[in-house]
């Protein structure tokens, strides 16, 4: 797959919830191998965009396709085989708070990937662990990590199923600047490592900065901006993408 | 997949209309934990594991209560049967009243309390922490592993649970007896046995699935389905316990008018 191959299309996207319209009309193409930034105030739908793509909602009208494939339209084991592409790392990191580091990354792996042997599931585990930094926290509780590490393990469990697509949902939310930064780094290093194309929806401007190759303002249900940092920020003719540049870069 | 907000209007009254969906959607749920039990993947190992859980770590709670009920219920039993000079009828009163109804409804009355409200505000709380949407995402099926496993452990263990508590009762109720009427074990467990029919049991053995599927299906049904964040997870713990409790009651009721019907046949 070439880098100017699309893999996600999104046409006309509409999504309400009763009288509240969230998505109205959202146009938006990802490419192979790229990073894309969401950015969008809380509550502009950035997590209701990417929770459509892995069929954990379903859009009102309008079209989303990944790799080709309408997501609204795929029964129970087409979507899951489509989930397996998809990598979605949450914004609570959402770990098992009953199982190890090791049982987090086991769950998946074992229930889709039925003949890996005991050598080969640890030999992965330890590979994912050891790429995210972490180690040596593979017989730890989730409720013995930090938030950072928390983030770090939930895509390392994302990253075991091999998938073309990561998601990030807020992947720097309520983290200290450091680990943002590191945070930031993996995610590069994930794009570099497995080859993967990746959205991820953040108001963090120093984050989509660093990470993104293209930013995606969400205002009023639709993207204004789209584009390079550079080009969407800092001389926006819209106010409210303006008032973002300023907020995160001037005001701090 | 996730539930999305409930975007149905109300075609009567907002409560009734509640209502009714409300029960649509319980009907649904134990309908689809019928479709999923049958068709692999089986996820034994943690049905053993919620079987431990719920089985092995309910004893001694169920061992105090089961023992205290024995011994009480004698002790109250024996002025009013002495009044008539029938205290050596006591062995029979017990286990009739012990094996038909005490055991069945206080174990699954104690488990609706511990088991049911555990169930609940765990699933709860994975299901706002976005437990369930990660396992759905990983294109695993959640339903399988958290409502069946737990639903086939609770049906499972309850029974066992019961029986358990029977004996030991039917323990409390000896110890007083041997105490005050000076009965040996053996002829105390004669009396009992040749007083129960095997109606008694198969129907009691029968509650007591009733109402372990009971105690694991409203658990997770109010797990599963609740919302507003640490809130919701409190209010799920809590509805599954007086949703349990509730239908337990229904089911002794039910129960005890089919076996009485038959009894009199």
């Amino acid at each position: 797959m070439n880098q100017q191959e699309k893999v996600v299309e999104i046409k006309d996207l509409r999504k309400s919830f009763g009288d509240l319209k969230v998505l109205q009309g959202v146009d938006l193409d990802l490419f192979n191998e790229e990073i894309l930034v969401v950015l969008g105030k809380s509550g502009s739908g950035k997590s209701v965009l990417i929770k459509i793509m892995v069929g954990l909602l379903t859009q009102d009208s309008g079209s989303m396709k990944v790799f080709g494939q309408e997501i609204a339209q795929l029964k129970k084991k087409p979507l899951n085989a489509m989930r397996l592409r998809i990598g979605f790392s949450f914004q609570s990191s959402a770990l098992y708070d009953s199982m190890t580091v090791r049982e987090n990354m086991e769950f998946p792996l074992v229930r889709n990937e039925k003949n890996l042997s005991r050598k080969e599931i640890d030999r992965r585990i330890e590979e994912l662990l050891d790429s995210v930094g972490l180690p040596q926290t593979i017989n730890q509780l989730p409720s013995e990590l930090s938030g950072g590490q928390k983030k770090r393990i939930g895509v390392a469990r994302t990253l075991i199923l091999n998938p073309e697509i990561m998601l990030y949902d807020e992947p720097t939310a309520g983290l200290d600047p450091i680990t943002c930064g590191d945070i930031n780094n993996l995610i590069l290093d994930v794009r570099e490592q497995y080859k993967t194309s990746s959205i991820v929806i953040t108001h963090d401007l120093t984050c989509a900065k660093q990470t993104g190759d293209r930013m995606a303002v969400l205002l009023d249900g639709q993207f204004k901006s789209v584009g390079t940092f550079d080009e969407v920020f800092p001389n926006a003719d819209d106010a409210r993408v303006k008032s973002f540049y300023d907020y995160n870069f001037i005001n701090s | 997949m996730a539930e999305e907000p409930d975007d149905r209007k109300p075609l009567l009254s907002k409560k009734i209309d509640k209502f009714f969906t409300g029960l649509a959607d319980a009907w649904n749920f134990v309908k689809r934990f019928f479709q999923e039990v049958l068709f692999p993947p089986y996820e034994f190992k943690e049905v053993i594991h919620q079987c431990y859980r719920i089985g092995v770590e309910s004893l001694p709670l169920i061992s105090l209560t089961g023992f205290i009920v024995g011994v009480v219920f004698t002790n109250q039993s024996r002025p009013s049967l002495s009044e008539f000079g029938a205290a050596s009828w006591l062995p029979s009163l017990i286990s009739i009243a012990v094996v038909r109804a005490m055991g069945p409804l206080v174990t699954a009355l104690i488990a609706a309390g511990k088991v049911g409200s555990s169930i609940g505000a765990e699933i709860g709380s994975m299901k706002v922490t976005e437990q369930i949407d990660a396992m759905e995402v990983s294109a695993t099926n959640p339903f399988k592993f958290l409502v069946v496993t737990r639903v086939l452990a609770t049906t499972f263990m309850i029974p066992l649970l019961v029986m358990y508590t029977d004996f030991v009762a039917l323990m409390g109720s000896f110890l007083s007896v041997n105490k005050n009427e000076l009965v040996s074990m053996s002829t105390f467990f004669v009396q009992v046995f040749e007083s129960l029919t095997f109606l008694d049991i198969t129907s009691s053995i029968f509650k007591s699935i009733l109402f372990g599927f009971t105690i694991g299906i409203v658990g997770c049904y109010k797990g599963y389905n609740s919302s507003k964040g640490t809130e919701g997870v409190g209010r799920a713990a809590n509805a599954a316990v007086v949703m349990a409790m509730f239908l337990i009651f229904i089911e002794e009721l039910l129960v005890l008018q089919i076996v009485n019907a038959i009894r009199g046949s």
